[in-house]
């Protein structure tokens, strides 16, 4: 009796969690489709692809606990990618994201075979020292045009049909590939994988004592996110037409840290919150004679110190708890 | 004329040279890195950041207070030694309780502060920095030039080296620094102050890079960004040599710093990445690094 009423309860919590979380959702996904006309488009573009970018990267330090400092690489990389395909090879924006993805995800494998050999604060050495392995072969490729980088990249039509180079179209494009990472997150976060993901995050020899391929699931975890990574950074390099060297350095790679510690580690929507307040205040200092990463560091300096559970963390914490 | 493998002995052993004082960098750096990390379990981003102002100390004495070379070597350690006391009582200490990862983060956000600072105040041009008077000019070994300096900056750096492994392996306060790091409270209970001792560690370990930096400003401009570029180089150092041992940290530093110099004579192109290469084969093959325990 007292188990079946506990389940229902449950049940029934999870049920109105659910239902909050879709209206918060669907409240934020109409002011995101409204705000292009309020707002810059470009701005918000940029925040959107360092929302999804910081969201990759949440995935695996929120849900996994692995720190990765080269997120940059991944990043970065597809940037150069993107923009290589569309513009030198002539590839469709579509085909040229696609690329990006795969490319990166490839990139995480390799990265991801090497890095999970080892635990916490190595995980994160190695994964720097590996980025920045990746920075200098991007200095020093041919493809890459070194401190160039490859400008004027063509926004393209998507699938033949939406002209890129319409700001709005191109918003909607953006805004379209968040959505759809965010989901693929989400849905990840809220699997049996993901579930298992969090199970090694708290205890990982009791997961392998469970029977867990632990390496596997990291490994599969930091592919994905590598991936999305990817994805985000090919979708930067097309509305900027740009993609440059400022987008695989270790500071990137700091900046994603710094937008997720910020928001909130492992919420959903706390990188989100993280990016559009991270890339909100960088374009701010931009007009002042401020130095930005001093501003950063301090901000990363206070976040560590006082505020470990980042903006969205420390909401849900003050939120009273239902059915205690 | 001979020549070795196709090249120009003084290339090759010039190379080399280089090579060999970029590793004693190395060494000096993971070897702070690694007295840090046996003690705090914190890695220290900032170390990087505080190695170039250690170099700027040093230039900054000379150029406002007239202050020379050797004054310079032994004041610019004692600042940024207590600068990293400092760091250490006010922000590091709050974090020994929490996940290993927050010292890491802390640290990096210390560094992006004053490499940002820095850079905000001197730009990002190096400033030159002279040979004290004592060390110019240079030997000539018949198959090459040997610079004053740079076989000063080799020697002390070794002998610094071979010091702290001395002190730490095989002195009494050595023997105290381990047996805290395996059990502090324990320690404490035997009557050792053990917070102050991890703030003097701390200290010592960030004024071993001042002191590179000190090494460093005359061979490498005075610039802001020296540090950071450098740490990520030494943090694949790291990886490689395994954080258990203050010798393996030293001779890891030592043996990439070589390689280094030969890839840039056979394979100038690779010279960058070589470390990191390296550091991804040694973990494919060995884990723990080359002198480190599995934990």
């Amino acid at each position: 009796m007292s188990v079946a009423s506990n389940s229902s309860t449950v049940a029934m919590r999870g049920h109105t969690r659910s239902t909050g979380t879709i209206l918060i959702a669907a409240a934020l996904l109409l002011i995101a489709v409204a705000a292009p006309f309020v707002l810059y488009p470009v701005f918000l573009m940029k925040v959107l692809c360092f929302a999804l970018f910081a969201c990759a990267f949440n995935l695996l330090i929120g849900y996994a606990g692995l720190l990765s400092f080269g997120h940059a690489a991944f990043f970065g990389g597809a940037a150069y990618i993107a923009a290589h395909t569309v513009k030198v090879w002539g590839w469709a924006p579509e085909f040229g994201l696609i690329a990006a993805t795969a490319v990166a995800g490839a990139m995480g494998l390799v990265f991801g075979l090497i890095a999970i050999r080892r635990q916490g604060i190595y995980f994160a050495m190695i994964t720097l020292a590996l980025s920045q392995m990746v920075f200098f072969l991007a200095l020093q490729l041919p493809f890459t045009h070194g401190e160039d980088g490859i400008q004027g990249v063509p926004r393209g039509t998507l699938f033949g049909l939406f002209d890129l180079g319409q700001p709005l179209t191109m918003y909607y494009t953006v805004l379209a590939i968040f959505v759809g990472g965010f989901a693929l997150i989400w849905r990840t976060v809220h699997s049996p994988f993901g579930q298992v993901l969090k199970a090694i995050r708290e205890n990982e020899p009791r997961a392998v004592s469970l029977g867990y391929r632990t390496d596997r699931y990291k490994l599969v975890a930091f592919v994905l996110s590598a991936s999305l990574a990817g994805l985000a950074g090919g979708t930067k390099a097309l509305v900027f037409q740009l993609a440059s060297l400022t987008d695989v350095t270790w500071q990137m790679s700091g900046e994603v840290v710094l937008m997720t510690l910020l928001g909130g580690m492992g919420t959903l929507f706390g990188p989100v919150v993280g990016a559009g307040l991270v890339v909100t205040l960088e374009s701010y200092l931009a007009s002042t004679s401020l130095p930005v990463p001093v501003v950063i560091g301090c901000i990363f300096v206070v976040c560590v110190l006082v505020f470990r559970r980042g903006i969205v963390g420390e909401l849900l914490a003050r939120l009273p708890r239902r059915g205690h | 004329m001979f020549s070795l493998l196709g090249v120009p002995p003084q290339v090759l052993f010039g190379q080399l040279l280089l090579g060999l004082i970029n590793g004693s960098f190395y060494a000096l750096l993971s070897l702070g890195l690694a007295v840090i990390f046996g003690m705090l379990n914190v890695i220290n981003f900032a170390h990087g950041a505080l190695y170039m102002v250690g170099a700027f100390v040093a230039w900054l004495l000379l150029t406002y207070a007239g202050v020379g070379y050797w004054g310079a070597l032994v004041v610019a350690p004692v600042v940024v030694g207590l600068l990293g006391i400092a760091l250490e009582k006010t922000m590091l200490s709050r974090l020994y309780k929490l996940d290993h990862l927050y010292g890491l983060l802390l640290t990096f956000g210390l560094a992006l502060i004053l490499e940002g600072a820095f850079r905000h105040q001197y730009g990002v041009s190096g400033q030159p920095y002279p040979i004290p008077d004592a060390l110019k000019g240079g030997q000539n070994l018949g198959f090459m030039f040997l610079p004053n300096y740079r076989a000063w900056v080799v020697v002390a750096s070794l002998t610094i080296c071979f010091g702290t492994w001395f002190a730490i392996e095989r002195t009494k306060l050595g023997a105290y620094l381990r047996a805290a790091t395996e059990n502090p409270t324990l320690v404490q209970a035997f009557g050792i102050n053990v917070p102050v001792m991890v703030s003097l560690t701390y200290g010592f370990g960030v004024a071993l890079a001042g002191l590179a930096g000190v090494l460093a400003a005359p061979i490498y401009q005075v610039s802001p960004l020296m540090g950071t570029n450098l740490i990520i180089i030494v943090f694949a150092v790291v990886v490689i040599g395994g954080m258990g041992s203050i010798l393996g940290a030293i001779v890891t530093g030592l043996g990439l710093g070589l390689l280094e110099g030969l890839t840039k004579v056979f394979y100038p192109e690779a010279s960058n990445i070589v470390v990191f290469v390296v550091m991804a084969i040694v973990l494919l093959i060995k884990p723990a690094g080359l002198f480190g325990r599995e934990r």
